[in-house]
């Protein structure tokens, strides 16, 4: 009775792994399908379109065009001041968000009145969409006459700045930084809160003083956490669009244009669909470098 | 007595040190809401008090708001907010959940590297496909439909959907379901009847950040929606350059854009945390 039921057992095990296999695939199928048609159709018309004479205004303008919408955009300094500008844009703004977000992280896991509160506060930005940020800043704080900001530094007898014209860049990364600083605090006061309480006191009781403490227990503690921040804010940030859409519009010149608005430009006012289409495919060719890089150091983090 | 003396001397100054503490967290707090706090103060504004010196000082008045939505009909904006950004979330926990389940609890060799290419598709920058995927739309008939948004969004979101399902339902014992498959539930009931219940909470904060993402999603609402299926996001830059100069009205409308959003996620901010951490960080 025994044997024949573990003899049965075995078979249908066998024929389970079989199975299971099929069912996995039929599983995955559908977010695997989609994502996969999601990457290669766009990215094969993109390729497709990059080769071709294509403008959405002039349908007279058609053909195959090689190399040669490559060719206009690699000779083009604008296209490089694109790439450094948004290097420049998600450099500036990790540094800032990381240091800072971790700075926060530790003060806002002391206790003190009220935290419960200024924690909302503080996390507040985060939830702010992209396009209201971006305006709100421009008219309310940075604006050079009825600004905040500028009223505030002639009450002190200085005198008042047009951010967006005087320091576009500055001003952009202030803006995105603002919005992606509550995004990094949040996660590292998560990381910093599952600090085993035991292990600092037992540092403190050694004597540990505060800045030991801070960069031999708590910075090592919060490496994955970091890990997370980099990864998650180089997704977004390397297309951040709307809050340069709606403040400087590329400007001074081309100063604020990052790659994202480079290829707008391109496809949407230009209607140059084959030099955006080219534009796009260096996009995704920088995303794949940063994405290699990244992934890498990173994914040894998250366990999978 | 000198030990007493030394005691209280530390108790003094972990006082102290507390109270700057508190200065300091609450300086940083007030800062980094102000803009948002402006914008509710510079709503009740009239225009002319809108411009003038900045003051706390001044007659309230609900005129920006009537102009607003005498403008704009912001109720159709905030329902199409609503219905792509649900909707995509829906789609999204829909076709992520059997990929999630197969990962988490029939892992192959290959499940590692999958996850990371998922992770790495969502690298590849919007940009980068804006061109086809407008073409598509245009020659499918789907500019400016609600649709094709709820369709972009759930691909948008899709690899963050499926990664955090996966971390969430990682934690799930495998002897409940096992034992579940023991009674003859079949994979639908599996995951419908035992797992989706289990990991209840970390469904929650996926859905809640997939919903945040979505109704501040600016490039694709932009780009292709002008009216029938325009967002929020649309209804704001609609705001944007040539009434920039009317303070008033543009902080109404900010106001009124954010303040669902907002409340929502100061809500669920808990539940939203432990999706964010990515399940990378316990």
């Amino acid at each position: 009775m025994n044997a024949v039921m573990t003899s049965s057992a075995a078979e249908l095990s066998q024929g389970r792994a079989a199975g299971r296999g099929l069912r996995r695939s039929l599983l995955l199928a559908p977010s695997v399908g989609l994502l996969l048609l999601w990457m290669i159709v766009p990215l094969a018309m993109t390729l497709y379109f990059s080769v071709r004479r294509y403008n959405l205004l002039d349908p007279t303008i058609t053909g195959f065009a090689g190399l040669e919408n490559y060719e206009l955009l690699v000779t083009d300094p604008e296209l490089w001041t694109a790439l450094i500008n948004t290097l420049v844009l998600v450099g500036s703004v990790l540094v800032i968000t990381v240091a800072l977000g971790t700075v926060l992280a530790v003060l806002f896991n002391e206790p003190f009145a009220g935290r419960g509160v200024a924690r909302l506060l503080v996390i507040a930005p985060f939830f702010v969409m992209p396009t209201v940020s971006a305006l709100v800043w421009k008219n309310l704080m940075m604006h050079p006459i009825y600004g905040v900001i500028s009223f505030l530094l002639r009450s002190v007898g200085l005198a008042p700045i047009d951010w967006l014209a005087m320091a576009p860049m500055l001003s952009i990364i202030i803006i995105v930084a603002w919005q992606w600083l509550p995004f990094a605090l949040l996660i590292l006061l998560t990381s910093l809160q599952s600090l085993d309480h035991e292990q600092r006191e037992a540092a403190r009781m050694d004597g540990a003083r505060p800045l030991t403490m801070f960069f031999f227990i708590i910075l090592p503690h919060l490496r994955r956490a970091i890990g997370v921040v980099v990864m998650m804010e180089t997704i977004f940030l390397l297309s951040v669009f709307a809050e340069i859409f709606v403040t400087t519009s590329g400007g001074p010149g081309d100063s604020t244009t990052n790659l994202a608005f480079l290829i707008y430009t391109r496809a949407l006012l230009q209607y140059d669909v084959g030099g955006a289409s080219a534009g796009g495919v260096i996009a995704i060719i920088l995303a794949n470098i940063v994405a290699f890089f990244l992934v890498r150091s990173i994914a040894r983090n998250l366990e999978a | 007595m000198a030990q007493k003396k030394s005691a209280q001397k530390k108790s003094g100054q972990k006082k102290s040190g507390r109270i700057a503490v508190a200065i300091v967290a609450w300086a940083v707090a007030i800062a980094m809401f102000f803009p948002i706090f402006w914008i509710v103060v510079t709503s009740f504004k009239s225009e002319v008090d809108a411009v003038a010196a900045p003051t706390l000082l001044f007659r309230p008045t609900l005129e920006s708001y009537a102009e607003v939505q005498q403008r704009a009909d912001y109720f159709s904006f905030a329902l199409n907010s609503v219905l792509i950004s649900v909707g995509a979330t829906a789609l999204a926990l829909l076709v992520a959940t059997p990929g999630a389940y197969a990962m988490a609890f029939r892992p192959s060799k290959r499940t590692r590297s999958l996850l990371l290419w998922m992770l790495s598709t969502k690298m590849l920058p919007a940009v980068g496909v804006l061109v086809p995927i407008y073409l598509l739309c245009r020659d499918l008939g789907l500019l400016d439909s609600r649709v094709a948004l709820i369709v972009i969004y759930m691909l948008m979101n899709l690899p963050i959907v499926v990664w955090l399902l996966f971390t969430f339902f990682k934690e799930v014992p495998h002897d409940i379901l096992e034992a579940g498959r023991m009674d003859g539930a079949r994979v639908g009931g599996e995951i419908w009847h035992l797992l989706i219940p289990l990991a209840l909470p970390g469904v929650a904060s996926t859905a809640l950040l997939s919903i945040i993402l979505c109704w501040n999603e600016a490039f694709w609402s932009l780009n292709l929606s002008s009216s029938q299926a325009a967002p929020l996001t649309t209804f704001i830059a609609s705001f944007s350059s040539p009434e920039g100069l009317f303070f008033a009205k543009l902080s109404a409308a900010s106001t009124i854009a954010i303040a669902p959003i907002l409340v929502f996620g100061w809500l669920s901010q808990r539940q939203l945390v432990q999706g964010l951490t990515f399940g990378a960080v316990k």
